[in-house]
């Protein structure tokens, strides 16, 4: 572990300024051109505005009739043969995943990739009950062999470099040369392959999320590039999806409006190169197929988010591309935001999932520069909803007392503008009094901006001093 | 009947750089308005983006009463003039008094170059020849729509705009953001003092004196940068004051 990896988002300010002193992962950042490919694809598709517009309006739709279409994607799963768990929190998703685990007696467990999985904890419950959790997906599989949780809600090793891989491959796959050369992407992606490969076919358990779910038919879609979501469905004896209940949507036609934006904001491609719909087991004519389907279904605490302006955070499609646009996920990458979920979807999310107390750090970590909700291709209003938990963490004295105190004073001045004037007037004669050479290098409660700045002085008297002492009354 | 302009100062022109303050109404003063200076403090963001909603309608209330009975307001600051055409309106959402004044109030406030671009339009004195590059605050680009106003007003002035080459989100300044995460703020400050001093640019300009002051406190920090300026101040002709956060 290193030290950027937050031991939960209380501990967010540590890691971060960790995560920017630590050369490898500044090297990694920004290397993966999603914002530019982002730009191409959007630029390139000139209904987008409408689309984003309609995708939004749908997921809003959904949300505002949940619960009906809750009900009809399980009826329309049990209807197929399949097996809907409905989970309120993390404890009761990871109990219905080994339910099913040890009921079909697996041993091993085939996982695609899943951000669900990842915030429910699946792979370290899986292990406890002494079955072995397999990543499939590229990056995942690298980040399980480190022992580290996803950096990237869509690119889960971003963080890591190409060395950093190879010297995870050299330590774990012991039964091959020791002095073969793995130095190109090519020949990685090709090892990972070949050691992947077998663990399908003795899985006896498959878990994928869903980027979808289909309430009409009751299916689940994914979307990958590599393919391994494919294997791990269909060569299991038991497919299981884990999916947040907001992944919903009424009919495939719905879904393929979410796909025509959700790659192009992720990765800048029209399309993934998989998209794959999977709905029940086997039946009787299939040649092939798991002879069992399971959907557990997660709430853990998103039907909180329902009541207010928050909802809007439930038509987030994981894409990724607030992650991609944050002047701060850029500087840091995703572990400092100690969570599942990094960047912006996850510092208004994170605090739904883990609890406002321990996360009152990440609504605050924002310039609110805006470009998360400009790139959201569903018009989440992410700096909206940050301030909504700001809101909150005030109203609940959340804050530091000293960040109370502060604001409070500058409150009570700021609503007297004969005091604020003198205030001001003071202020800035101190400042100047203590300035050389035009700025500050250090100054009173001004510690934390001169550390990596200096503070420019103040060229004269306040605008207000010598406005009236021009004659002026304002 | 020449329209009566309010000027709303900002905070941080009032203490740091009262210059820019003069020169705005100069220049405003030049299209023929009468400009005003009511009593004032603050918009109010501070309170606002800390989640003292009720600190930040008070202000608002105060502001609202200050300048609701000019023509038009006029702010030297982005992020300001966001505050209150974007944000006002919402604040008062509910409010069947201060709704209806926060949203007539919305509608005749400006940023100071939409202002003198858009809706008084200026011809500004020709300038020093200098090549400039214009930073663009994320309020004016987000909440406002505006950049192609600063580079218009420039280019009347006789300056030479230069574009950085990839087009950076933020300096960092983010206002309480600074100081509550001021590495993180010193490092997004870094990317954007690199993409500014890249283009060889002669002097850096922006419309929001905060940017302006994390972006100069940066350069001064590290030692070098090309020097920082408010555009008000390029546009009022030779400015007299030095660069920010120099002697």
């Amino acid at each position: 572990m290193t030290g950027s990896i937050a031991d939960g988002p209380a501990d967010f300010r540590r890691a971060a300024v960790a995560a920017l002193a630590d050369p490898a992962l500044q090297q990694a950042l920004g290397r993966n051109g999603f914002a530019q490919r982002r730009a191409q694809a959007i630029a390139a598709l000139p209904e987008y505005p409408e689309l984003r517009a309609a995708a939004a309006a749908l997921k809003d739709h959904v949300l505002d009739h949940l619960d009906h279409y809750l009900e009809r994607f399980a009826a329309a799963v049990e209807a197929a043969g399949g097996v809907v768990h409905w989970c309120d929190d993390a404890e009761s998703a990871v109990a219905a995943v080994l339910g099913v685990a040890r009921a079909c007696g697996a041993r091993t467990a085939t996982k695609g990739k899943s951000m669900a999985g990842e915030e429910i904890g699946l792979n370290a419950a899986l292990e406890a009950a002494g079955i072995r959790p397999i990543e499939t997906d590229l990056g995942e599989y690298i980040i399980q062999l480190a022992h580290e949780p996803p950096s990237h809600i869509i690119a889960p090793a971003s963080h890591k470099s190409m060395a950093d891989v190879a010297g995870l491959f050299r330590a774990h796959h012991r039964d091959r040369p020791a002095e073969r050369p793995l130095d190109q992407a090519e020949i990685l992606v090709d090892e990972a392959r070949t050691i992947l490969r077998p663990a399908y076919g003795v899985a006896g358990l498959g878990i994928t999320g869903a980027n979808f779910l289909i309430a009409e038919s009751g299916s689940a879609v994914i979307v990958t590039n590599e393919g391994n979501g494919d294997l791990t469905q269909a060569l299991a004896p038991v497919h299981l999806v884990v999916a947040g209940i907001e992944k919903l949507v009424p009919r495939l036609e719905d879904a393929a409006l979410l796909l025509r934006l959700l790659a192009r904001s992720a990765t800048g491609q029209d399309l993934t190169v998989y998209t794959t719909v999977a709905s029940g087991p086997r039946r009787h004519a299939d040649p092939d197929g798991p002879a069992a389907f399971h959907v557990v279904l997660i709430d853990n605490g998103r039907t909180a988010l329902m009541g207010d302006a928050r909802k809007a955070m439930l038509r987030c499609i994981r894409c990724g591309a607030c992650l991609n646009h944050c002047p701060v996920y850029g500087q840091i990458g995703g572990h400092p935001y100690g969570a599942t979920y990094g960047g912006p979807m996850g510092q208004v999310l994170t605090p739904a999932l883990a609890g406002l107390g321990a996360a009152r750090d990440l609504p605050q970590a924002s310039t609110f520069c805006g470009r998360c909700a400009e790139v959201c291709p569903v018009a989440i209003p992410l700096p909206d909803l940050m301030r909504h938990w700001r809101d909150e963490i005030h109203q609940q004295a959340l804050d530091p007392p000293r960040h109370r105190l502060a604001l409070a004073l500058w409150l009570w001045l700021a609503r007297r503008p004969r005091f604020y004037r003198l205030a001001v007037r003071a202020a800035s004669f101190g400042l100047r009094a203590l300035a050389r050479g035009g700025c500050l290098t250090a100054a009173p409660f001004a510690g934390g901006w001169t550390r990596g700045r200096v503070l420019p002085a103040p060229t004269g008297p306040s605008f207000f001093t010598q406005y009236r002492s021009g004659g002026n009354e304002p | 009947m020449a329209p009566r302009v309010g000027l709303l100062v900002t905070c941080l022109v009032d203490l740091f750089r009262p210059e820019v303050a003069f020169a705005a109404m100069r220049l405003v003063t030049a299209t023929g308005a009468t400009v005003v200076v009511p009593r004032q403090s603050c918009c109010g963001q501070p309170a606002y983006n800390n989640g003292d909603r009720m600190g930040a309608c008070l202000i608002a209330r105060q502001v609202v009463a200050a300048f609701e009975g000019f023509d038009h307001v006029v702010v030297p600051s982005g992020s300001c003039a966001g505050m209150v055409t974007h944000h006002y309106p919402r604040l008062f959402q509910d409010d069947a008094e201060f709704g209806p004044r926060a949203r007539r109030l919305a509608a005749r406030c400006f940023e100071l170059t939409q202002y003198l671009a858009d809706v008084a339009p200026l011809q500004p004195p020709a300038g020093p020849p200098v090549t400039v590059v214009c930073h663009e605050s994320c309020s004016g680009l987000r909440e406002l729509g505006i950049g192609r106003q600063a580079r218009t007003l420039l280019a009347r002035a006789g300056a030479t705009v230069v574009e950085i080459a990839a087009p950076e989100p933020c300096c960092g300044f983010g206002g309480t953001f600074c100081v509550k995460f001021p590495e993180l703020s010193a490092a997004i400050a870094d990317r954007t003092c690199r993409s500014l001093a890249a283009t060889g640019a002669d002097l850096v300009v922006g419309a929001d004196l905060g940017c302006l002051l994390n972006i100069a406190g940066r350069f001064g920090h590290l030692g070098g940068g090309p020097p920082v300026r408010h555009i008000a101040e390029l546009l009022d002709g030779p400015p007299t004051a030095p660069p920010i956060g120099r002697s």
